[in-house]
């Protein structure tokens, strides 16, 4: 069946995709690196194309709140790693998140979530959810049927993180995927401490895929950003989600789902979330985002080398009570780890300090190399304390549940010589001794 | 469902896209919002003629629409189609008896059935996908709303988009 002049298309590598995928060379110049294009809107050949854009009736560029072409190419090369159908990007994760949660949600609605999150997402479901009146359950991420148990007629999602920050509980995704298509609702997973070269939870089974490209997608610690992914996969029109299969009102009547079938929730997600909630990453931090992708796969094989190294050396130490590391073997997820992230479980863990609070501040004061500062996935290492800072609006009960205790230290481990990081370390142990 | 990666394919997708002239739009509707008449603006628009079959419309889109295939004077590259599964199977029989030379069944148009007659008669077939879609995910258009294309590739494209 195969025409002659055609050559035949390849799956490619994951290498060869985080350095090409959705940047072909730049047709008008030549460019070869994506141009930032640094335009606010886009000239119409003629009114009868215009029309067409805004009708969605073409793939056409109107207003880069909406869409803009160096954003397009991150959103591309995301969308193709994760195994999705395409993406769509915002100013920062917690912007990615609340608009793929708004797109799919209507008052009266209700989400199961797991209870090991990101402090600033477990703050965003809260506050987000009651002022759109939309019912939230926390569960224990680790057992399925805790997922189970938390559904009611009412639940449109579940959402989880891949690898939960800071605890490092490991979601078994496939049999929450499958409890969640057993209610005929999509599993939402945020997969920014894996990142796709670790995990691709739409292979498992997961619907929406989002990001806090801030970490380990820029990899530089130099932007905020955020991204959604959709596999294309989920029947909106289960008679469940009106919100995306019925006419929308706020879009002349269409249909999405209908008219763009498995393309029907990004576009809702772009035409309306985007263009009316407003949070559009800017074409500069895709161009630094796009840098980053270049080289995902290679920093990601030394993050995680190097936190492996870091996890044995703490694990041996005296003055630590617990490594909390899902790569480390003796890990309660060391099984889920070899299923679901072979090639490692991140960069990203906590610790615990005998000594408690006390000593864990006095740790963080006391070493050279990391940062003490409030992110993670930088090519530099970094180290928080929790409680007293990113966790710090989480109650008592919370933070037990986030796995987070008073003398926990947090580590996002760099890409930097891993005996500098142990000399560091050993420094700091020997500092507050 | 899951249909056949042969139903899918990449290769026989943009070959067809290259090579028709002709693609007539069984179930083609008046309603601008309808994904039929997305497909066929969007068609005539790159170049294609669009033929509607429609048997309770005379006119769509300012073009002469058909009571079925059979009526139709000229030669069909395409057979476009968008109507239930169930009616697919007819309308196979039909692009066969036409000489089309492929038939393409919109998402969730999905019938095994339908694809092995039009199989059987010569025609390629393409399953559970867009005309649409699959035409600006290979010119290009398509990556402008992040979608992935999976196109890959280090050449400068030939020709202005
Ligand atoms: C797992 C996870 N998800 C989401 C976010 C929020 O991302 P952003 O800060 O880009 O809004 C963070 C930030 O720390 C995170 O760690």
């Amino acid at each position: 069946m195969q025409n002659p002049d055609e050559k035949p298309l390849r799956s490619f590598g994951f290498h060869t995709r985080s350095v090409h995928a959705g940047a072909r060379p730049e047709p008008n110049t030549g460019a070869r690196a994506v141009p930032i294009f640094q335009t606010t809107s886009y000239v119409f050949e003629d009114p009868e194309s215009a029309a067409a854009y805004f009708n969605l009736q073409e793939y056409g560029n109107t207003y880069s709140r909406i869409m803009n072409p160096t954003v397009a190419a991150f959103e591309e090369r995301v969308g193709n790693l994760e195994g999705a159908i395409g993406a769509v990007a915002f100013a920062s994760g917690l912007a990615a998140q609340s608009a793929a949660f708004f797109t799919l949600l209507n008052p009266g609605d209700h989400v199961v979530a797991s209870a090991a999150l990101y402090g600033g997402t477990v703050t965003q479901l809260k506050h987000l959810f009651r002022k759109m009146s939309v019912g939230l359950t926390f569960v224990d991420p680790d057992a399925p049927e805790n997922w189970k148990a938390a559904l009611t007629d009412e639940t449109k999602l579940l959402f989880a993180e891949t690898i939960g920050n800071p605890g490092g509980n490991v979601l078994d995704i496939e049999p929450v995927a499958a409890i969640a298509h057993g209610h005929d609702i999509p599993l939402v997973v945020d997969n920014t401490f894996a990142t796709p070269y670790l995990c691709r939870p739409i292979d498992w089974g997961a619907d929406i895929v989002v990001h806090s490209a801030t970490k380990f997608l820029g990899g530089h610690g130099t932007s905020i950003g955020g991204v959604v992914a959709d596999s294309g996969e989920f029947d909106w029109s289960n008679g469940r989600f009106p919100v995306i299969a019925d006419p929308s009102p706020a879009y002349h009547g269409l249909a999405f789902h209908q008219t763009f079938g498995g393309y029907g929730y990004l576009m809702k997600l772009r035409a309306e979330t985007l263009r009316d909630l407003g949070g559009a990453m800017s074409p500069f931090n895709a161009f630094l985002f796009m840098q980053g992708v270049e080289t995902l796969p290679l920093r990601m094989e030394r993050h995680v080398a190097n936190a492996v190294t870091l996890a044995e050396w703490l694990r041996d130490r005296s003055e630590v009570t617990a490594v909390r590391y899902p790569g480390l073997d003796d890990s309660p997820y060391s099984s889920l780890t070899k299923k679901y992230l072979p090639k490692g479980a991140g960069a990203v863990f906590c610790f615990d300090l005998a000594a408690g609070r006390q000593a864990g501040q006095e740790f963080i004061r006391a070493v050279e190399l990391f940062s003490h500062l409030a992110n993670v996935g930088d090519a530099k290492s970094l180290i928080i304390h929790p409680a007293s800072t990113t966790h710090r609006q989480l109650d008592e009960e919370e933070l037990a549940a986030a796995g987070i205790g008073p003398g926990t230290i947090r580590l996002s481990v760099g890409i930097e010589d891993v005996d500098d990081l142990i000399w560091d370390l050993e420094e700091a142990f020997a500092r507050i001794a | 469902m899951r249909v056949s990666p042969e139903h899918q394919d990449p290769e026989t997708i943009q070959r067809i896209l290259h090579q028709a002239r002709t693609v007539a739009i069984v179930g083609l509707s008046p309603n601008e919002l309808r994904a039929s008449n997305f497909v066929g603006f969007y068609a005539d628009r790159h170049g294609y003629e669009v033929i509607p079959v429609n048997p309770r419309e005379d006119e769509i889109m300012g073009f002469k629409s058909y009571p079925s295939l059979a009526d139709i004077p000229g030669t069909v590259d395409v057979v476009d189609v968008f109507r239930d599964p169930g009616a697919a199977v007819e309308v196979a029989l039909q692009a066969v008896a036409i000489n089309a030379r492929a038939l393409w069944l919109q998402f969730g148009v999905i019938s095994d059935e339908a694809a092995e007659i039009a199989k059987a008669g010569g025609l390629d077939v393409v399953m559970d996908r867009c005309f649409k879609i699959e035409h600006a995910r290979y010119i290009g258009r398509m990556h402008w709303l992040g979608f992935n294309t999976r196109v890959i590739t280090g050449r400068r494209p030939g020709h202005l988009l």
